[in-house]
């Protein structure tokens, strides 16, 4: 069957399984946004490319599956840059379509021209330039296969005009044939031998788990392994939804705005067993100083990641389901010395727990003002054991990951890699879109909220009920919070002096707000816009002058934390 | 330390600039690269000096295999192997030079590709070093010009470097 371009492309994309993509049209994909009117996919019509890329990478993190995001040649390209190196430094597979000028006019500075490929090179796992119509089904195959294995990542398909409206008999590849791509899956055996018996003889072990473990769905695998030698987890920012919050073996997260026990944890321990976590210099601090007393195994997919920051003892490449399923099955040989570790390491754990004890996550209530740390607090408590929660860059963003107890695996949606701003409302839009019945939170701050707030039109259209949780100290806080520590309080361009009226703001777009400055409503405004059947914004005026604690300043090791008083 | 790596990659569209943008991205030092396609026309193979401690050189080389259109990467550095350059030298022959300059050109077994009444261009194929000494030699009597085309290797004895 004779098809064009574009419908290539759009039954390629039904083929690979692809329901909802998230985009803006444009000259350059007039042709594909002509097909899509008589395709069952769906299309959800962002108010700007960036939020359509944000919106995807939010579906991509939920579901798991690769999120599709389709724009225009020229700006429509580069407004998706960084949402694609967003997507890129968290590994989120992701494919984008990006229009391209007519072959013949590539590289002519025609109108609305941008070097897509050149631009992405360094923020995508890999990039094409269809250049003939022949290579298209077979680009777009191996797109999705690059991005949704090894480790994932955004991929680019930059589509030039004429191949758009070019024809030729269509016909799917079947399978992929890439000579220089095979990642490792299956860790190798003796390696996860080596990694049981360090896990058995360790007197004092941590598990220290990042994203990679949301990744590869081993929520399950980690909780059996933790349980299974009562060891102690931390988590990365990345991976706050991997481990049940609220488990007696749960240290929090480590790093920066780490907890006092999880980086106490990670200084005196004897084995670091790193899952799927990078040692990105937020976590490790002063990397001289970092789990200097420690062994350290290291599980990853991507061997790079190996080494890359810290020495390894033991290295184990492969994807960690199979990696973890091993090492379960290696330990549960054992019976008798898994019994003897976990009576060996009760003096280990007992002294975390005396950490616990002497510096818990907390915060200096006051009276009149709302802390903005209650406020998420109150939504962990108030929201659903499914409910979504994205964030924002910034003080709110710590303060999630310090305060709210996830329950549930892919629930914590936030820029990690990157820290972008303006990440968070149209992530919960990606997320709201692949699960309508869930509850879905931004939490964010009057700051980042305002790098994508235009995409309140479109929650509104879309009736998208995701509620939206600012927490309005009128400053860029995180920045001023440095400035007030090592800049000698000069608020340089922090404070956001203009007060914007955001109740005013969500119904204009249609949709609902409330606001707050009583800590005595924190708790009913929540509720009511938890009922409300459509997007909400909450406007909670916090205390202007928090500091997210512990802090550990630049250059210290992570055990040199500034506490809460 | 010094190494020199052969990088087969797919010989496709842009492949050039993600092994340079990579070296680039990354900070890795970069002395010299060359590249050409190999006997399978969809291959080429690049030969990369670059310099590095043996962390930076881990991550090269893992960075390198990362790259999608890479096929193999091969670092040489205490291999056994035969490192070739190739230089074209325009060096100023006047009078009382012009036999100077033969000399030099015998001794190292370069050649002269072209003469003009006031120069020699010397072709000169071999080591880098050989090619240093040359130079050295050169340079007192006057070089107008010079291209190198930075080092290509091969491994010694009987086993190839191939794609498969």
């Amino acid at each position: 069957m004779k098809l064009t371009g574009s419908q290539i492309l759009l039954e390629s994309l039904r083929l690979e399984g692809v329901e909802t993509v998230f985009g803006y049209p444009g000259g350059a994909v007039i042709n594909i946004y002509d097909d899509l009117f008589d395709s069952p996919i769906k299309h959800i019509l962002t108010r700007h490319e960036q939020a359509a890329v944000h919106a995807a990478d939010g579906y991509a993190r939920t579901t798991g599956e690769v999120g599709v995001v389709i724009a225009t040649s020229g700006p429509g390209a580069t407004n998706t840059v960084t949402g694609i190196a967003t997507a890129y430094m968290d590994s989120i597979p992701m494919v984008i379509i990006t229009g391209q000028v007519p072959t013949a006019l590539i590289g002519n500075d025609a109108f609305q021209e941008a070097d897509m490929c050149g631009i992405t090179r360094p923020c995508t796992k890999h990039n094409f330039l269809v250049q003939d119509i022949r290579d298209l089904p077979r680009m777009i195959k191996e797109a999705f296969y690059i991005a949704r294995t090894g480790r994932p990542g955004p991929v680019l398909i930059d589509l030039p005009k004429d191949i758009q409206v070019a024809s030729m008999n269509f016909s799917y590849p079947e399978t992929v044939k890439l000579r220089g791509y095979k990642p490792t899956v299956t860790g190798n055996e003796r390696q996860i031998g080596k990694a049981a018996q360090m896990m058995l003889k360790a007197k004092r072990p941590v598990l220290y788990v990042g994203g990679g473990a949301c990744l590869a769905d081993v929520s399950p695998e980690l909780l059996q392994l933790a349980e299974m030698l009562e060891t102690p987890v931390t988590t990365t920012l990345m991976a706050m939804a991997a481990f049940p919050g609220d488990h007696p073996l749960a240290l929090g997260m480590l790093g920066m705005h780490g907890t006092y026990f999880a980086n106490m944890s990670v200084t005196e321990c004897d084995l670091l067993v790193a899952i799927g976590a990078r040692f990105d210099d937020r976590v490790t601090g002063r990397i001289e100083a970092f789990a200097k007393k420690a062994k350290i195994i290291q599980f990853d997919i991507d061997p790079t990641s190996i080494r890359k920051n810290v020495r390894v003892d033991l290295p184990v490449v492969g994807d960690l389901k199979k990696v973890l399923g091993s090492l379960l099955e290696q330990l549960q040989e054992h019976p008798q010395e898994v019994a003897a570790q976990i009576e060996q390491t009760a003096g280990w754990r007992q002294e975390v727990a005396g950490w616990k004890e002497k510096h818990p996550m907390a915060y200096k209530e006051s009276g009149s003002v709302i802390k903005p740390q209650y406020v998420i607090e109150k939504i962990s408590e108030l929201t659903a054991e499914d409910a979504i929660i994205t964030t924002e860059v910034g003080q709110h963003q710590m303060w999630a990951a310090q305060f709210f107890r996830f329950r549930q695996p892919r629930t914590f949606l936030t820029s990690g890699g990157l820290g972008t701003m303006g990440y968070g409302l149209p992530a919960a839009l990606g997320a709201q879109v692949a699960f309508p019945q869930r509850q879905v939170v931004d939490i964010s701050g009057d700051g980042s909220f305002q790098m994508n707030s235009q995409e309140l039109a479109t929650l509104v259209q879309y009736r998208l009920p995701v509620k939206i949780a600012i927490l309005n100290n009128n400053f860029l806080g995180m920045v001023r919070q440095w400035q007030q520590l090592f800049f000698d309080r000069r608020y340089s361009q922090t404070c956001m002096e203009l007060p914007i009226d955001f109740v005013k703001l969500a119904e204009a777009y249609g949709a609902t707000g409330l606001r707050t400055d009583k800590v005595d409503d924190v708790e009913g405004v929540i509720k009511k816009a938890l009922e409300i059947d459509g997007p909400v914004l909450m406007e909670f005026k916090v205390s202007r002058e928090e500091n997210v604690l512990p802090m550990v300043p630049a250059g210290k090791g992570i055990h040199e934390m500034v506490l809460a008083s | 330390m010094k190494h020199t790596i052969s990088v087969l990659v797919e010989n496709e569209f842009g492949v050039l600039a993600r092994v340079s943008g990579l070296f680039s991205g990354r900070g890795f030092n970069i002395e010299s690269l060359s590249v050409a396609p190999t006997l399978d026309p969809d291959t080429s193979r690049m030969t990369i000096v670059t310099r590095g401690d043996d962390r930076v050189l881990e991550q090269v080389n893992k960075q390198l295999h990362k790259l999608i259109s890479t096929i193999k990467v091969v670092d040489f550095t205490g291999e056994d192997y035969v490192e070739r350059e190739l230089a074209l030298i325009k060096v100023t022959a006047e009078a009382d030079s012009r036999a100077e300059v033969l000399r030099i050109v015998d001794i190292f077994r370069a050649k002269i590709v072209d003469v003009t009444a006031k120069s020699y261009t010397v072709e000169m194929t071999g080591a880098p070093d050989k090619i240093d000494a040359v130079l050295e030699l050169l340079t007192p009597l006057g070089i107008k010009e010079i291209v190198r085309s930075g080092p290509v290797v091969i491994g010694r004895g009987a086993k190839g470097v191939s794609g498969n």
